[in-house]
């Protein structure tokens, strides 16, 4: 008798004893990240270097970074679903993955981080309406779901799983209505990534993040949903680029990738512009009015120097934008590589400063820098969600008939 | 914040901390401690994980001997009324669970321990570092749990917590007034622990908006100033110095800006 095969006819992938070494190797890491885990949840938070002046520290800022990678399945499922951009169909299957993986690890990580993990759930109970947090709370629980139920299809597509009628059709009839989740995961985006943008913005006590804005809005709200849309795709891209290299397979053609490219590198530019506006303003008239020069911000401490700010807006920021907006650019691999890594470490270095620098600054006048560095437990538990990425993907990867266009690609016969 | 429409200015319970009579004897910490049991670890030589409701900082005016000053600066909550009457203060506005919020009838800024999930988006929040975490369980050394304040209940770790005025104080002032069938708590029936043990009488607290009570008074003097009044936080919690470089250390100024003479030159949030 004929059995159906579990990896996706006409494509090629390693063998079981391969396969397993990797997953062995990448479970070992997420092992050493559930045991800090454990630490943090049985023993506490002492077990990391937070403290009072540092209530938020390498988590958030692990947070607010993957959400802003995530961002790429937002986005591309924007482009191809409501904007109507088909060819990025090849690649919505696997920016949706990494989408998931970066929410639900954005998820772990709050579970985590909170003093009471128990009591979680009194952020939906006992919501307060005026806080950022509830709203990032809201839209990425929900958000999560939507990720859920656009990975679905994919899942069921699986040659095991697609023989079963039920999921067949459902995964079918789930494709039809795609659009719908797309745009609903498009609107509770905008106000999620937005909300983070407003948990350091809104904080009127902390002159190096605070920003004016529009009703209750900070600039913030903006430039971060702006920043995810720019640098998530770019993520989506570098991603998509170690699968290649990591399978030795091409995966997505070269035009997918060109056109992503070409309309990040647009969404980087006029980002770019906006965000060097707000820094001016707020150089130039908001931290004055609060006491504060522009560079109280940027001396008389061990790290954060005006390197920070060059690195994010210039070296990470505007280089990346003309890359990919001129055509030599981005035809270029190389630096097509350079300007989507640019691309994701500069939007990591804004959630950093937003997060980390904000603490650090003293707002007391007699006080003076709070500088930190992790403990391994928090390293840990920040690394776990790689490898659960990493997991995920090569899962994914190797059952899941993720790339439309590889088996075109790589004919087999 | 839930309760704005229903406001009217009764109480606006702040506090005074006169710091030309501060010796920084730390009685206020102590009296603290015993009043809202508050844990302490073994080993308290880090500070930036120390539970305090009330830390003393020692500011100088940075000249060399024989010019050096010094002065005491204790540091409790500041209790921000924040942006408007609406109780907009930093940390209420921020914490997702409103386990903290701001009290209409007393101005008091509340912690709810069994409320909070220990988020510390408030901690994030507050320019002060009045905002203090359960890094640890709190430990209490053999038969000193039997000297807890039953009024108070201790909290677990995990949770914020910060100073309260003493709210259990108050709470007790008023059941003893509407006992005996009063509307109004005096002065003296609803003070703080730090006031109390105060041995120079370097703290004063009471109703800054009842002109009987001393606070209204000492706050309008001209040697009145609060802490980091440009970031409108508006705190209740005033300071008098008759030494214009400790007034001037109370905010961040431009290089260019001229130093403000008195508090009264400031903005002041009624």
């Amino acid at each position: 008798m004929e059995t159906t095969p579990i990896i996706p006819q006409g494509v090629k992938r390693c063998s079981k004893m391969q396969f397993s070494l990797w997953m062995a190797a990448a479970t070992a890491v997420l092992l050493w990240g559930v045991y800090a885990m454990y630490l943090c949840w049985f023993k506490g938070l002492n077990q990391t270097n937070m403290n009072d002046a540092y209530g938020f520290a390498l988590w958030i800022w692990a947070d607010l970074a993957v959400i802003a990678l995530g961002g790429g399945a937002f986005f591309t499922g924007f482009l191809t679903y409501i904007i109507g951009k088909d060819k990025l169909k090849n690649i919505i299957n696997y920016a949706v993955i990494i989408g998931f993986i970066c929410y639900s690890s954005a998820l772990l990580i709050l579970a985590i981080d909170i003093g009471q993990p128990l009591r979680g759930w009194f952020i939906f109970w006992h919501a307060n309406e005026h806080s950022m947090l509830t709203e990032v709370a809201f839209c990425l629980s929900c958000y999560f779901g939507v990720l859920t139920i656009e990975f679905l299809p994919n899942i069921f597509e699986n040659p095991k799983l697609n023989k079963i009628p039920f999921l067949h059709h459902l995964a079918h009839n789930m494709h039809s209505i795609m659009a719908v989740f797309a745009a609903t995961g498009v609107f509770l985006s905008f106000f999620h990534q937005g909300s983070l943008g407003g948990v350091s913005g809104v904080l009127f006590g902390r002159p190096f993040s605070y920003r004016e804005g529009i009703n209750v809005w900070p600039w913030t709200f903006f430039l971060f949903t702006w920043s995810a849309a720019a640098c998530g795709p770019c993520f989506t891209i570098l991603v998509t680029w170690i699968t290649e290299k990591l399978t030795r397979k091409k995966l997505v053609k070269d035009d997918v990738i060109q056109l992503l490219a070409k309309i990040s590198g647009w969404m980087l530019a006029t980002y770019m512009i906006a965000k060097i506006a707000d820094t001016i303003y707020w150089a130039m008239v908001t931290a004055p009015s609060m006491g504060f020069s522009f560079m109280d911000f940027y001396t008389s401490n061990p790290v954060y120097g005006i390197w920070i700010l060059i690195l994010e807006l210039v070296i990470c920021g505007i280089v990346p934008a003309l890359i990919l907006i001129t055509r030599k650019g981005r035809e270029n691999k190389s630096l097509l590589l350079l300007a989507v890594v640019l691309a994701v470490v500069g939007v990591c270095v804004n959630r950093w400063v937003m997060v980390l620098q904000t603490l650090a600054v003293p707002v007391v006048p007699f006080e003076s820098w709070f500088m930190y560095s992790p403990s391994w437990q928090e390293v840990a538990t920040t690394i776990l969600p790689v490898a659960y990425g990493v997991i995920v993907i090569s899962l994914a990867h190797r059952y899941l008939p993720v790339f439309p266009q590889e088996r075109e690609l790589n004919p087999t016969n | 914040m839930k309760e704005q429409h229903g406001y009217t200015s009764t109480k606006r319970y702040g506090m005074v901390i006169d710091l030309d009579k501060c010796t920084g004897c730390g009685a206020c910490m102590v009296a603290c401690y015993a009043e809202n049991n508050v844990p302490f670890k073994k080993n308290e030589t880090h500070k930036l994980d120390s539970l305090n409701w009330i830390r003393i900082f020692q500011l100088d005016n940075g000249k060399p001997y024989p010019d050096t000053e010094v002065c005491y600066l204790p540091m409790p909550c500041q209790h921000c009324d924040g942006i408007g009457k609406h109780g907009h203060s930093p940390c209420v506005s921020v914490c997702p669970a409103v386990a903290t919020d701001y009290d209409y009838s007393t101005g008091v800024v509340s912690q709810i321990p069994t409320r909070c999930f220990g988020c510390r988006y408030c901690m994030a929040a507050c320019p002060y570092h009045a905002r203090k975490f359960n890094w640890w369980d709190p430990v209490w050394p053999a038969d000193t749990e039997k000297y807890l304040n039953p009024d108070v209940s201790p909290r677990m770790r995990g949770v914020v917590e910060k100073c309260t005025f003493c709210f259990q104080r108050y709470q007790k002032a008023r059941d003893k007034a509407y006992m005996e069938g009063r509307d109004e708590i005096h002065e003296s029936e609803y003070q703080t622990a730090c006031a109390e043990a105060c041995p120079t009488s370097a703290i004063v607290f009471g109703d800054l908006n009842n002109p009987d009570h001393e606070v209204s008074k000492l706050k309008d003097s001209p040697r009145a100033f609060r802490l980091l009044e440009r970031l409108h936080t508006n705190p209740k919690v005033y300071y008098l110095s008759s030494k214009s470089w400790v007034r001037r250390a109370g905010d961040n100024y431009l290089e260019n800006e001229s130093k403000p003479q008195s508090g009264r030159q400031k903005i002041h949030h009624k």
